[in-house]
């Protein structure tokens, strides 16, 4: 089966480089799923898990991220980007806590885009840990 | 003629300073190497969204937005990073000399600048001759990571977006070699020489869903990546900067030593040839 290298970077450095047979993502536009063969495309991905399928398949959570496409390569950038290993489970607890107390007070738009932001970050990690 | 005595407490002293100043040494050469990794760690990512902003800025007349477009500059912001902590040399004298020269040149009142740091030294600074700060952050780790200063450059590019500031210009040091940093300034905002970059990546993309709404999110990350990569380079320029300075402490200090044991040797002879002087002086006197 044909495969194609996905290497996925974050500012600390690479996380993963590796051959999969397909990438099944969130795009900001709805997901997207890439075979090897696709043509170039660039893709802002919304803070979701990305599914790496093949022999090896992986699930990382990203947020902050886009996605760049070749027909042999995949590229994910993202501000951060973690297995499910490596997941602080009890810290995104705490960090989903804090947020939903933020949403329930009363403030201004700018606190809630905020706070809503990061509890999307949290839910994806723990939603990342819990079905590896 | 200092007596023996305090020639003595003074080379102790030195000797224990030269202790000091050579463990710092070290310690700096230590963290200087790790902050090198640091530094190249971070490259595949900046070299790779500075390819993919590049292209979509490059390729598309239709690709416009604010970040890219210069406007009439009514309050620029300064991002200024300097170090926690001192004894690094001309490390933050450099950089907020050259700072402070600039915005004394382009400004007359304050309504026209802000200054943004990072570290304790570079916010004292400007604190201590009343200088507008925006934000500020301190206490950052010797190797940070992206997540440390994330608030920071989010919102430091936020307040571009939000016409607060017209223009981002930052000083670093940065680092040439481990004996050589420069003080660098750079227009960060707005992204102006992005197209001259552009000139070598030929590959044209399908953009989902479209090229501006893949500009709304790529730039200000790209934005916060060019930040984040200063203050790498910067903790590179620190650690190497101290480095130097406290080689060339533990230098001082052995050559201090050196001219001081002469001294407390001569005080020596001349004591004992007093000595002997005074017990044949008053043996002849016996006679």
């Amino acid at each position: 089966m044909n495969t194609l290298t996905v290497s996925v970077v974050t500012p600390d450095g690479p996380v993963l480089e590796d051959s999969f047979e397909m990438v099944s993502c969130k795009a900001e536009s709805g997901e997207l799923g890439i075979l090897p063969g696709h043509i170039p495309l660039v893709a802002p991905l919304s803070i979701s898990s990305v599914r790496l399928k093949g022999e090896n398949a992986e699930r990382i959570a990203v947020s902050g991220g886009f996605l760049e496409v070749r027909p042999d390569k995949v590229t994910i950038l993202a501000q951060s980007a973690e297995r499910p290993g490596e997941i602080d489970v009890e810290r995104a607890r705490r960090a989903k806590e804090r947020a939903e107390r933020r949403l329930q007070a009363k403030q201004d738009e700018m606190d809630f885009r905020r706070a809503e932001l990061a509890l999307k970050r949290a839910i994806n990690r723990l939603d990342v840990v819990e079905n590896k | 003629m200092a007596s023996l005595r305090d020639i003595k407490t003074r080379i102790n002293s030195t000797q224990k300073t030269k202790q000091i100043t050579k463990a710092m040494h070290m310690v700096s050469a230590s963290k200087l190497s790790k902050a090198e990794e640091f530094a190249k760690s971070f490259d595949p990512y900046s070299s790779k969204i500075k390819e993919v902003v590049a292209s979509i800025a490059g390729s598309g007349k239709d690709a416009e937005h604010p970040m890219l477009q210069e406007r009439e500059v009514k309050k620029t912001a300064y991002f200024v990073i300097t170090s926690d902590r001192g004894l690094a040399g001309a490390f933050n004298s450099g950089i907020l000399r050259e700072v402070y020269r600039t915005i004394q040149e382009r400004h007359q009142s304050q309504d026209e600048y802000t200054v943004i740091t990072v570290g304790r030294i570079g916010r004292d600074f400007f604190k201590k001759r009343g200088m507008p700060i925006a934000k500020e952050i301190t206490g950052l780790d010797d190797q940070p990571n992206f997540a440390d200063i994330k608030d920071l450059t989010s919102e430091t590019v936020q307040l571009y977006i939000d016409e607060e500031i017209d223009e981002l210009v930052i000083f670093y040091n940065h680092f040439i070699s481990a004996i050589s940093q420069k003080v660098t300034q750079k227009k960060l905002l707005p992204l102006t020489d992005l197209e001259e970059e552009a000139s070598g990546s030929s590959s044209m993309y399908e953009y989902e869903p479209n090229q501006q709404e893949i500009l709304n999110v790529l730039l200000p990350q790209y934005a916060e990546s060019l930040i984040f990569g200063a203050l790498l380079d910067s903790k590179a320029s620190e650690h190497a900067s101290r480095m130097t300075a406290m080689k060339s402490a533990t230098d001082n200090a052995d050559d201090l030593i050196s001219d001081l044991s002469l001294q407390y040797n001569r005080a020596r002879q001349a004591a004992i040839t007093q000595e002997i002087t005074e017990i044949v002086g008053g043996a002849a006197a016996l006679e």
